[in-house]
């Protein structure tokens, strides 16, 4: 307890930490927002709540990992990541995911959350359990005499996730698949009937969403780190994301994205980085008991 | 007429700037069986939803015997005696009739232990006796999903008999009903308002049906109470030939 | 004949099956001990699941609610807790014979009582959250409990809490655990039967098929689902403080609050078995627990990859279950009857439901 006032105070003493804390915060909160924008496309078009979103970004991270300690460079990683989890992306939707689209949700759920166990305890059979980060040798710069300092990763891999959010918005607003796959997320027998294969936009989402995460992984796995189970934090984060802004609401979903990074960094240096899980897991709840309080019928009993 | 057992004043209600009902009032006089008709659209169903309590309402009043209900829940308003039934029908789908029937009882006076009641002996009897009366004793203990379209409306109207309510609000009890069973239906319904003394606000469509049964009707039009009194005379009031022709 | 006059037979065979079978496989007592917790595990999330329509992702939550309560009381008898947490890495402390029977009676109900008083809280939350979101509030929960747990220090944290030694020797120990949990799953199943067969068997059921008309008809359905959480609560909180003691060493991951194990397969087994039916969960308890053992001693290393794999198979292509295939296949065996097909009937798809074409 006091430590965590001790903390505050520091934040209070230093105004300048609170800009490095926003500038780191924003900086990750971007790549939160891509994977989360990738979950939200999943969820309103396909009605399915995949908690593998976080594994996936993990194995987006892992293969960046992997051929950087082969010599490529990890923003060369970066496309290689995309192709291969667009195609695991693929066979997860064939075998799994267009089984259960048309179930009850629990179902949909259940069947991610086993995909999550494999890819967890595959990742963790095949590179081993500990922490691991892709090194790409850039510089950090420094700013206000070394109080704030920004890796140039992170200020590299902030545009990256902006230009593919960009590219992402932009396919779906132009392209004939991006206009297929938003009349399918309004209304899918609408779209059936004139002659939308929605089958075949249910399946390019979530390739896109799996290539998506393996973008946001690779930038992970250079601005950050990586680890066979740090899939379901990054999963119930943007799950705390997207039920925050509502899975329709884009602007909102971005907003929250870098909202959330702002929060953890904030609430990192506060409370120290042993309760990240758990200020995470709070925030779920948090989250979950306003959307609840809005959705209450207003009828009240009287007395 | 007796005194209102539903008396509806100026409720107002819209959904996002559209107004489904606009200050209307009415009374269901108590023991009789009164219509509500009204152009697709014209805020029919909002108004049984209102008054049932599914949605909070704008501005107005609802009482039930003189008492305020427009705060109250679903719930609290089915125990004070107020009962619907859906347009779309809705019966518990994975048990069988008589087991849709048993859960359907009054629970009024339920304390905590009448939960895990299970006397039935009287209970059971009165479930029988009452799918007898809307001809479903056959397949009583059919799965209540299995059956047809017609018969599961038949069970919901059962089962809203076995809870005893003292007023029945019904939507389009007669849509997607073979023709030729329609009038065995409207005698049942006339028979649970004499026999059981059950009074009937009565949403429908069908002008026959409504006609036929209702000693009073309202007319609706866009959100608005258009009109209202005795079959005869609302059958030729211009004003509702019109609505339902969409002349305004 | 039918299933009905088999029944009294079927409970009396199981309670032969539990009480020979430690005798019979001395060397499987522990395995056959936690097939027991098992079908408590199916048993209590079939409340919910498959009776209530709620599927829950956090029941292990009262789980380990029970053990840790358990295993407070039972050292705050006669010690100080704080001390004894942090003391037990350095010296060993005994209970004497009359102490520990005394602390684990006293620590097993309070476990079940605590978690039963627990549901009422975590329901008024949960509650107001429908289908997925329930899921995951509730998973929430038991992630949040394990997070809170291993960094409160007063319970040892994360590196956990000694219970107390079992004053006698191996055997005893495993029988008196064994008997434990085959009882606590035995009286379970006897009050399921019971309570399946009351109104709020019928109510549950109703919540379940719809849970708005339920409302409707007015039923204290919010009466109903708490009540529900409650019973589940109380017997997981039970089982909690028996396998604590049984294991004798407790901490919040693994052991209290494993998500992504116990709690996992409790779902699991309800669905390879049947959902809402009284017996599913039992078959799919162990058919599961047999699979699972044989998983764990020949793909070591390889057994959760293997579980992710289960939960897929089973969820994408076996959900009805064994006893609700069995059920599908001869309903009438089940006392279960489904109106022929009426051909001159028109058929009705699920999305024109509110337009009905049909007639009798």
């Amino acid at each position: 307890m006091q430590q965590i006032i001790g903390n505050i105070t520091v934040l209070e003493a230093a105004p300048i930490l609170n800009l490095g804390l926003l500038i780191d915060g924003l900086l990750i909160g971007a790549i939160f927002a891509l994977a989360a924008y990738g979950l939200a496309l999943v969820w309103g078009v396909m009605n399915v709540k995949n908690l593998a979103q976080g594994d996936f970004i993990m194995t987006g991270g892992y293969i960046t990992w992997f051929l950087g300690n082969h010599g490529l460079h990890p923003l060369l990683g970066l496309p290689v990541a995309c192709v291969v989890l667009w195609c695991i992306g693929w066979l997860l939707y064939r075998v799994v995911v267009s089984k259960v689209i048309t179930r009850d949700l629990f179902t949909s759920l259940l069947a991610t959350f086993g995909i999550a166990i494999v890819i967890q305890q595959g990742l963790n059979l095949a590179f081993g359990p500990d922490t691991q980060s892709a090194q790409a040798d850039l510089p950090t710069w420094e700013l206000a005499g070394g109080m704030i300092t920004i890796p140039a990763t992170r200020a590299i891999g902030f545009v990256f996730a902006a230009l593919l959010a960009v590219a992402v918005i932009v396919f779906m607003k132009r392209s004939r698949m991006g206009q297929a796959i938003r009349a399918t997320a309004q209304d899918a027998r609408a779209a059936r009937v004139l002659g939308i294969d929605t089958e075949k936009v249910y399946s390019f989402t979530f390739c896109l969403n799996a290539a998506i995460c393996g973008a946001a992984g690779a930038l992970v796995a250079v601005v950050w780190n990586v680890q066979p189970f740090m899939g379901t934090t990054y999963s119930i984060r943007l799950f705390v994301v997207v039920t925050a802004a509502g899975f329709g609401n884009l602007p909102g979903v971005i907003a929250a994205g870098f909202g959330m990074g702002v929060f953890e960094q904030f609430g990192g240096f506060i409370l120290g980085a042993q309760y990240q899980q758990a200020l995470i897991v709070m925030l779920l709840l948090i989250v979950l008991a306003v959307r609840q309080l809005q959705n209450l019928h207003l009828r009240q009993a009287v007395q | 007429m007796s005194v209102p057992i539903i008396e509806v004043e100026n409720v107002s209600k819209s959904f996002g700037g559209v107004i489904a009902n606009r200050s209307v009032s009415l009374s269901v006089p108590r023991g009789g069986i009164t219509g509500l008709i009204g152009p697709n659209g014209s805020g029919k169903t909002t108004l049984f939803n209102s008054i049932v309590g599914y949605h909070p309402i704008d501005s107005g009043s609802i009482r039930l015997e003189g008492r305020e209900i427009s705060k109250l829940r679903v719930q609290e308003i089915a125990r004070l005696g107020l009962l619907r039934t859906f347009q779309a029908t809705r019966i518990y789908g994975k048990m069988n009739c008589v087991q849709n029937m048993l859960i359907s009882i009054p629970h009024r006076k339920a304390g905590f232990f009448d939960m895990f009641a299970s006397e039935r002996g009287e209970v059971v009897e009165r479930a029988e006796h009452l799918l007898a009366f809307v001809g479903l004793y056959d397949k009583r203990f059919l799965r209540a999903g299995s059956l047809s379209f017609g018969q599961q409306k038949l069970l919901e109207f059962a089962m809203a008999l076995m809870n005893e309510p003292t007023v029945l609000l019904l939507d389009e009890p007669t849509a997607g009903i073979n023709p030729t069973l329609i009038n065995g239906l409207i005698e049942r319904l006339k028979r649970a308002n004499t026999e059981f003394g059950i009074t009937l606000f009565i949403i429908e469509h069908n002008m026959r049906v409504i006609m036929n049964m209702a000693d009073v009707i309202y007319c609706l039009a866009h959100g608005e109470l258009l009109t209202s009194g005795e079959p005869g005379a609302i059958q030729r009031d211009q004003r509702v030939i019109d609505a339902y022709l969409g002349a305004h | 004949m039918n299933s009905a006059r088999l029944q009294p037979l079927t409970y009396w065979l199981l309670l032969l099956i539990g009480v020979a079978a430690p005798m019979l496989f001395p060397d499987y007592t522990n395995q056959i001990a936690v097939l027991w917790l098992m079908i408590v595990f199916a048993l209590t999330w079939d409340i919910l699941g498959g009776q209530m329509g709620y599927n829950s992702l956090g029941n292990i939550f009262f789980f380990g609610a029970g053990m840790y309560v358990s295993a407070v009381t039972q050292i705050g008898l006669y010690y100080d807790v704080g001390m004894y947490t942090s003391a037990a890495r350095t010296t060993h402390i005994a209970f004497s014979y009359s102490q520990y029977f005394t602390g684990f009676a006293l620590g097993t109900v309070t476990g079940g009582l605590v978690s039963a008083v627990l549901a009422i809280g975590v329901g008024s939350f949960v509650f107001g959250l429908r289908g997925p979101y329930f899921a995951i509030g509730t998973l929430g929960i038991a992630v949040a409990a394990a997070e809170l747990v291993s960094s409160w220090e007063w319970v040892g944290a994360a590196s956990g809490i000694s219970l107390p030694v079992f004053p006698g020797g191996p055997e005893t120990q495993k029988l008196f655990f064994y008997f434990l949990l085959f009882a606590l799953s035995f009286i379970l199943l006897l009050f399921l039967r019971w309570l399946y067969s009351t109104n709020f068997g019928l109510a549950i059921n109703a919540i379940r098929d719809d849970e708005e008309k339920a409302e409707g008809m007015g039923l204290h359905t919010r009466g109903y689902k708490r009540t529900a959480l409650v019973i589940a609560a109380f017997f997981l909180g039970l089982s909690g403080a028996i396998f604590g003691n049984m294991t004798g060493f407790i901490e919040p991951r693994d052991i209290a609050f494993p998500t992504t194990t116990f709690n996992i397969f409790m779902v699991l087994m309800v669905l390879l078995g049947g959902k809402g039916t009284l017996w599913g969960p039992v078959v799919g308890a162990v058919v599961f627990h047999v699979i699972k053992e044989v998983t764990w001693t020949y793909f070591l290393g390889w057994q959760y990859v293997t579980l992710g794999l289960l939960i897929v198979i089973i969820v994408v292509y076996f959900q009805q279950g064994i006893v609700g295939w069995v059920m599908e296949k001869y309903p009438e065996r089940f006392g279960i009857q489904i109106a022929p097909k009426e051909p001159e009937e028109i058929p009705r798809t699920a999305g024109l439901a509110t337009q009905p074409g049909g007639a009798e």
